[in-house]
């Protein structure tokens, strides 16, 4: 699963002679097993990395939720998981119907997910609300038909965050 | 340096090497170098899954012998309520009690009966409780060092209560001090015990300064003279030992804890693996809804121990047997008595359950990047077969060994044969080559 990336062409990107790390997991339609199994392996990587305990359960929900959203809501998707020195950013990108109104979707007990989904404890509403408490910056972009594009940034240095807060947010 | 006692060691003569106990391990604590096994001590939780697996007997658990009764005046023996489901042919429980006194003993207190009293403790405390969700038990040492190092951010959900045990030595010696106007230091309190990991936490426990329990006798080495005892079927007449209820002895399988404490929605959970599965959920806040969980490391509760002699389905039934017969109903303490014991918080854990990471590959996360990246190249590399016959659980494990400096890539057999295959090759071209000097019979081709 895990898999080493060179370049990530983002806003954000990390400085390029940094040491860097990506974690990738693919994720297909109603695979509800790899939502858990990503989870934790994620975790298990940032435990041995040594990053903080809060911030290693923060990451490690963002990437269920995450990874959850792609096998509920969409068709499939990929989930990439990059670790620098200063901050570890959570890409989601699925291919699926995308979401028509995100700040709907933001609010929590919104769900849209079907009933057999809901049925099974799953899809309440929750998803995106969890995600934007757990992370400093969260970015979604989404286009109707196509799929959805989820960054989540998480900055390990508490100075880094300070910075973050005073910033504006996507949504 | 880390230097605690462990329970759970190796018996050097036996190990044949096999690599089966690498496998089962779940904190990935055993490698086997030099063909022994080798626990690392930093990573054992002492849940005792190497000695099951064992084939060779070769892991056993360390525990107190009988001839430690003596440096007491006094002696106390503390059967775990698992311990009345190993014995097939007994009527009741009052029989196994008595024979403790034909073995050494001069006194039996069940940790059952301290059982009813931490259930009493934990029922109020989570009735009191209005912070985060669920709640763990704090009865299988276990678990707890688990999750010291791989769930640190559950500990605070820990229930501070002392385990039955801790609770039943410090009840049992108050009552015989009074009794018996010894000191404390005379009396001796003995655990009958069914796990290497209640052996661990006597000696230096987590969530108390210092154990009241001075010994810990395996249930295996008393088993054989209390059958013994039980066949010759000569019943004394003594005060009436049994003060337990089922509520307190079903706490000697899985599920028995929680129906005990009865209150709200419990989770009952056994087996390590399905523990670790069960807490990665909590982790990633599911299961908020649960008010509390019983999370036990041997499969099947403590009647599963490594130490307990029959096998668990049959232990559990004995014991459910017993529990249908018994005739204590009422229980011993009453409501209000229990209610005191709550209020005076005496069986409140005093020492906060610490994290303790050592998973950690670097202390600087750059450093760390970097060997997360090594070992990532080479797992990418090893066959992923995950044969053990390196010595390593798996072969990301190998790969974490060799960034660690405690395993080379040749250890892997199969790297081994590929790196042979190609040195053969090599010497086979340099045979090929013919000195300048000597002449090749054929005729000379072009280059």
């Amino acid at each position: 699963m895990h898999e080493r990336k060179g370049v990530v062409s983002s806003p954000c990107q990390p400085a390029a002679n940094k040491p860097q790390l990506t974690l990738r997991f693919k994720i297909d339609e109603k695979d509800f097993l790899i939502a858990g199994e990503s989870a934790s392996k994620t975790k298990k990587a940032l435990q041995q990395l040594g990053l903080k305990q809060e911030i290693v359960k923060n990451i490690a929900i963002i990437v269920y939720e995450a990874a959850m959203n792609i096998v509920i809501h969409s068709n499939h998707g990929e989930i990439k998981i990059i670790i620098a020195p200063d901050q570890v950013v959570v890409l989601s990108e699925d291919v699926g119907e995308g979401i028509p109104d995100i700040e709907l979707a933001m609010k929590e007990g919104y769900s849209t997910a079907p009933n057999e989904v809901r049925e099974m404890g799953f899809g309440a509403g929750m998803g995106l609300p969890n995600i934007k408490q757990c992370s400093n910056e969260l970015d979604i972009k989404t286009t109707i038909g196509f799929g959805t594009t989820l960054r989540a940034t998480i900055y390990l240095n508490p100075a880094d965050t300070k910075q973050v807060e005073t910033g504006t947010m996507y949504v | 340096m880390y230097n605690q006692f462990h329970s759970v060691r190796l018996d050097y003569e036996k190990c044949k090497g096999c690599t089966n106990c690498i496998k089962r391990c779940p904190m990935e604590a055993i490698r086997v170098h030099d063909g022994k096994a080798q626990i690392t001590q930093e990573r054992c939780i002492d849940c005792g899954e190497c000695i099951r697996v064992c084939q060779n007997h070769a892991k056993i658990a360390l525990t107190d012998e009988m001839d430690k009764l003596s440096e007491y005046k006094y002696r106390i023996a503390l059967p775990a309520p698992s311990f009345f489901g190993q014995f097939k042919n007994s009527e009741n429980i009052e029989d196994i009690l008595n024979s403790f006194f034909h073995l050494g003993f001069d006194d039996v207190f069940e940790v059952a009966l301290a059982a009813e009293v931490v259930a009493s403790i934990v029922h109020k405390y989570l009735k009191a409780y209005k912070r985060k969700k669920p709640l763990f038990s704090s009865a299988c040492p276990a678990v707890l060092r688990l999750m010291q190092i791989k769930f640190p951010e559950l500990l605070e959900q820990v229930i501070p209560i002392l385990t039955p045990m801790e609770v039943a030595a410090r009840m049992a010696k108050e009552e015989a001090q009074k009794r018996t106007g010894l000191s404390q230091k005379d009396i001796g309190a003995f655990f009958i015990s069914p796990c290497p990991a209640k052996v661990t936490e006597t000696k230096n426990p987590i969530s108390t300064k210092q154990s009241a329990v001075d010994g810990v006798i395996g249930a295996n080495l008393i088993y054989k003279d209390i059958v013994k005892h039980l066949a010759k079927k000569h019943h004394e007449t003594s005060p009436r030992l049994n003060k337990a209820t089922s509520s307190g002895i079903g706490w000697g399988y899985i599920t028995g804890e929680s129906k005990s404490i009865g209150y709200g929605t419990s989770l009952a959970v056994s087996g390590i693996h399905n523990v670790i599965s069960l807490l990665e959920e909590v982790e990633r806040g599911e299961l908020k809804d649960v008010d509390f969980m019983e999370l036990q490391a041997c499969t099947g509760g403590c009647v599963g121990g490594p130490l307990n002699i029959q096998n668990l389905f049959v232990g559990r039934v004995r014991l459910r047997h017993l529990i249908e017969k018994q005739t204590n109903q009422t229980s011993f303490y009453t409501d209000k008595e229990l209610s005191d014991i709550y209020e005076k918080g005496t069986f409140k854990s005093t020492e906060l359950i610490q994290p303790r990471p050592i998973m950690t590959l670097d202390n600087d996360v750059s450093k760390a990047l970097e060997k997360m990246e090594r070992i990532d190249q080479i797992t990418n590399n090893l066959p992923g077969l995950d044969c053990g016959a390196c010595g390593s659980p798996s072969c990301r494990a190998l790969a974490e060994d060799i960034v660690r400096e405690l395993a080379f890539e040749t250890d892997c057999v199969i790297k081994l044969r590929e790196k042979v295959k190609m040195l053969a090759e090599e010497i086979l071209d340099l045979a090929r080559i013919i000195p300048p000097s000597m002449s090749d019979t054929s005729p000379k081709k072009e280059k």
